[in-house]
């Protein structure tokens, strides 16, 4: 079994002996300071399990082989620069262990990242069949009982907080897929500045993905993927869980910033203006500022709650001094500029793919552009639009709603220059595009749902009730669900060379575009009538059974139709017909090599001759390949004429 | 042009269309207070403004679809237009107009909303995991000032209320929808207490909701609000300031149905949080401890002061307030303790 000379496999094992030895390491200095040993109490076991969770993590890493590197450089060794695989070794173990090329890495993201999609889908299924009806009875089921532990209103609780972290790690870690894949392919470089950081920041990843599924196994949490405290402080250990999960992800995104800010700014393609890049990688720039410089601030509000559950310190504890409300600034002063994490590199991707599809340049491609960075600047002054029922200052609501209102403005310029994209277009339908268009239309719907939340006074009976779940989920599925599949769809055939079914791609989109449609507007209905978030069950009287027996069925389809995406991709990637060249007929220097792209994806640079959207201008290019040495195309390709 | 002319007009029936329906439509839950009325206006004009912008983008991006659609055998590329700097600027400016437009009126309303009125009555609101509790103070006509506990919020109509919000454990948020209104409610004191001001102007029965995540029970963190006219209101204050005249087991009932027991503790042997009170006087109990106790007087006053000294095997410690010393009076422990003896 090859697969157990994998890192993966040595990094898990590594991860079992990792937090057995750090909860023996708390119990010996429990033992030598006479602490209380009895593991049943929690107060003793918590913290062993943390540190035991801790160490784990790192034991992964080091198993995994994430710090080979720099443990050689600290020994005087020699660490080369050759990223090409051990030709003894299948190519598909590559994936299974420490390795530094960028496109190895994007698709270790993308991967894990379906898999955290599916289990946080599985959640929402779980809780939308309870939702069903009113009446709590498919969650106080014995089976619970027996896996868990738990069951019935904390095991509901339990399931939609995961859903929702698990989602936004899911949701990070595709954004790391989009961005280590294609950034260096769009700019032409051959990696990213730093591999070694790189693959680290992914493989932290996994240690905090294991560990925050865990919670679920550690008496759960039932705060909401938000943790306020004091409810945080009082959840079973499985809030610890979370907190650690949500942290390791969080380095990941820190690291992986770096990376991807380093590689666009000095890595560009001779000729590669600023104003020359792909429209994509102004997206991966502005998403990696934000996260960058904000993700600090909940590893910060999350050490808090875990120093003060562990160490007694009494941060938000109002009866001792400490402020609960100081909490809830510090988190969304992440949590708010991480939604624009979420979104830009997706609307990044709609911008890249519609010229491709309407055969007509990027309206307005500086607007859209400098739009991104205007939506990450003010994406940090409105943190607080989430606090304006909680209780601070009242006066301070009024600034916030003011800035809140402005981000209409950048998302705006970006609708009307899509709008100007498609006016007197030569429109094509394929997979892709069908997902991009449907990407704007709910993205729109969560633009225009906004507003009402924006003005206090609306947002004063809005506020943690459906019709937020319904705007939020709507700017998930507009600004990433969408475009990430349009994504998959389009560099598919780049990624495997081989060309997925269109007849399922296209059942995928029809499937799953009504059925989200009538999802959210399921929710925002729901809300306004004044249904409650985070419930599990509500009065029958209210008459919602029927509103809320649709929208689980609508939710069943939207899962089914990602199963029937993910068997196109399975199928498609060992069966589907060889991709050939320019599938797409796209400028974009990517489409010029073959496919898959080599180690090396330039092993001659290219030059850029024109712009990158220029579809329609009679003879010109974007790009020029250098003299290629294989078989690649010596010159990119021109405006199509097929 | 011909285009353009084409797709304005059917942006203009779209958006009177959808704004008709999104106007129209009972997408409110019923409307109760003055407060509400403030509130379902701003939403009108946000729905206009919603009509609009839907109408806009999604009319342009489908007449796209349909006649820009490349025809079979069609090739080449669409026209080359790489954009309008005028236009560009025009659809920033104009947004940025709108959008402070919101912000003003956005600040008037929600001063609409908090306007005091000087002769408004106020009503402590406590919220504990996982129930309300409201109280009221009433000066007798000696002049004594007393605090009436209530497990249902009464509201006299056309008044304004200020609620002062408190919590005893975590942080929970005051919600009628009829009124339109939530404010959260903090822990901590008197530095954390938060105002809510509500002024009902309908009859009617309602319920106030528990929105902020609050533990197991959140969902079902619930309590009643009636809304009656002024004269039924100053009967009801008058009535419950009034000594409790029932037996010592029916007053009991009353405590424990006002200071929220009966959120965890049922009465027909179901396990909600913690024990159910039927049969439970003079049962005899394991504690998580390994010793047995038998439920007596003392047993229970005990575990009413400090919930926690013992407990009985498979029930969680940390979950009961630890206050009831400072909110409970000696008689009124007692006839809740004879309330338990009364339920064999």
């Amino acid at each position: 079994m090859r697969f157990f000379s994998t890192g993966l496999f040595r990094g898990l094992i590594a991860q079992i002996l990792g937090t057995i030895v750090g909860m023996a390491f708390v119990m010996a200095v429990r033992v030598v300071m006479r602490l209380p040993l009895d593991l049943s109490d929690p107060k003793v076991f918590e913290p062993v399990m943390v540190v035991g969770v801790i160490f784990g993590a790192l034991a992964f890493l080091i198993g995994v082989g994430s710090f080979d590197g720099w443990f050689n450089w600290a020994r005087g060794q020699a660490t080369s620069d050759d990223i090409s695989p051990d030709p003894a070794k299948p190519n598909w173990m590559r994936y299974f262990s420490v390795d530094y090329d960028h496109k190895v890495i994007g698709i270790q993201y993308g991967v894990t990242s379906i898999l955290l999609l599916g289990f946080g889908g599985l959640m929402a299924m779980f809780f939308r069949t309870e939702l069903a009806s009113s009446g709590i009875t498919f969650l106080s089921s014995d089976i619970w009982e027996t896996i868990l532990g738990y069951s019935g209103p904390h095991l509901f609780n339990t399931m939609m907080s995961l859903h929702g972290i698990v989602m936004i790690a899911s949701i990070l870690l595709g954004v790391g897929a989009l961005s280590n894949y294609l950034v260096p392919l769009l700019i032409g470089a051959n990696d990213m500045a730093f591999p070694r950081l790189n693959s680290f920041a992914f493989w932290v990843t996994v240690p905090g993905a294991i560990i925050l599924v865990s919670s679920m196994f550690f008496g759960g949490f039932d705060t909401g993927w938000v943790g306020y405290p004091p409810l945080s402080l009082r959840a079973p250990l499985g809030m610890q869980m979370f907190l650690i999960g949500v942290y390791l992800v969080g380095l990941s995104s820190i690291a992986g910033a770096i990376n991807v800010i380093v590689t666009v700014l000095t890595m560009r393609a001779k000729g590669m203006t600023m104003f020359k890049m792909p429209i994509f990688a102004w997206a991966a720039l502005a998403t990696a500022f934000i996260q960058f410089t904000a993700t600090q601030l909940i590893g910060l509000s999350f050490q808090l709650i875990m120093l003060e559950r562990l160490l007694g310190m009494k941060f938000f504890d109002a009866t001792a001094g400490g402020d609960p409300i100081l909490y809830q600034h510090l988190f969304w002063f992440y949590s708010h500029p991480a939604v624009y994490v979420f979104v830009l590199p997706g609307l990044g991707v709609i911008s890249e793919l519609l010229p491709v599809f309407a055969r007509k340049p990027l309206y307005g491609y500086r607007w859209v552009a400098l739009s991104s960075l205007g939506i990450a600047l003010i994406g940090f002054f409105v943190w607080a639009h989430h606090m304006f029922a909680s209780g601070m200052s009242p006066y301070l609501r009024i600034p916030f709603m003011y800035a809140t209102l402005l981000v209409a403005v950048p998302t705006g310029v970006k609708f009307f220059s899509w709008v100007g994209t498609l006016w007197q277009a030569k429109l094509t339908l394929p997979t892709p595009m069908l997902f991009v268009l449907g990407a704007i239309v709910i993205f729109l719907l969560g633009g225009v749902t906004g507003p009402p939340l924006g003005t206090i006074a609306t947002d004063l009976h809005l506020h943690d009730t459906y019709y937020v779940v319904g705007h939020f989920h709507n700017t998930m599925f507009g600004g990433y669900i969408f475009p990430f599949f349009a994504a998959i769809y389009y560099w598919f055939p780049k990624m495997t060379g081989r060309m997925y079914s269109e007849r399922l791609g296209k059942l995928h989109f029809w499937l799953m575009w009504p059925a989200f449609m009538v999802l959210t507007i399921g929710m925002l209905f729901l809300g306004l009538q004044g249904m409650r978030r985070r419930v599990v069950d509500y009065d029958p009287e209210l008459g919602f059974d029927l509103t809320h027996l649709i929208m689980t069925i609508a939710g069943y389809v939207i899962f089914a139709s990602v199963l029937i995406c993910l068997y196109n991709i399975i199928r498609s990637a060992r069966r589907g017909a060889e991709a050939k060249g320019n599938v797409w007929n796209s400028r974009s220097p990517e489409w010029q090599i073959s496919s898959p792209p080599p180690l090396h994806a330039y092993p001659q640079p290219f030059e850029v001759t024109g712009e990158p959207y220029d579809y329609g201008l009679p003879n010109s290019t974007y790009v020029k390949m250098s003299p290629a040495v294989g078989g690649a195309p010596a010159v990119g390709v021109a405006s199509p004429q097929e | 042009m011909i285009h353009l002319v084409i797709v304005a007009v059917l942006v203009v029936i779209s958006t009177v269309a959808l704004g008709l329906f999104l106007t129209n439509a009972p997408l409110m839950p019923f409307q109760a207070s003055q407060q509400a009325q403030v509130v379902d206006d701003l939403m009108d004009i946000h729905w206009w403004f919603i009509a609009f912008f839907i109408s806009l983008i999604v009319v342009f991006l489908l007449y796209s679809v349909i006649v820009f659609r490349r025809r079979k055998g069609e090739r080449g590329d669409g026209a080359y237009m790489e954009g309008n700097q005028r236009l560009e600027i025009l659809w920033t400016i104009i947004p940025v107009g709108i959008v402070l437009w919101f912000a003003v009126i956005g600040g008037q309303t929600l001063a609409d909303v908090e306007r005091r009125d000087p002769e408004a009555i106020t009503v402590s609101v406590f919220a504990a995991q996982w129930n309300w509790r409201f109280e009221y103070s009433v000066t007798t006509e000696e002049g004594v000032v007393t605090a009436i506990a209530s497990d249902t919020l009464v509201l006299p109509k056309n008044r304004q209320v200020v609620l002062r919000l408190h919590s005893d454990d975590v942080i929970h948020s005051f919600y009628v929808p009829e009124f339109r209104i939530k404010q959260d409610v903090l822990p901590g004191g008197p530095e954390f207490v938060r105002e809510l001001r509500i002024t009902p102007n309908q009859n009617g029965t309602f319920k106030v909701l528990c929105a902020e995540i609050c533990g197991r029970l959140h969902y079902d963190m619930q309590a009643e609000v009636q809304v009656v006219d002024g004269s039924e209101f100053d009967a009801w204050l008058k009535e419950q300031s009034g000594e409790c005249n029932l037996t010592d087991a029916e007053c009991g009932q009353r405590w424990a149905e006002t200071y929220g027991c009966l959120a965890c503790h049922s009465l027909d042997g179901t396990v909600v949080v913690g024990p159910s009170w039927q049969g439970i006087f003079g049962s005899q109990e394991q504690l998580t401890d390994g010793s047995t106790v038998v439920v007596e007087e003392e047993y229970i006053r005990n575990s009413i002061l400090d919930p926690n000294a013992q407990i009985v095997a498979m029930f969680q410690p940390g979950i009961m307030p630890q206050n009831f010393a400072q909110i409970l009076s000696e008689d009124q422990i007692n006839q809740i303790i004879a309330f338990i003896m009364s339920l064999q």
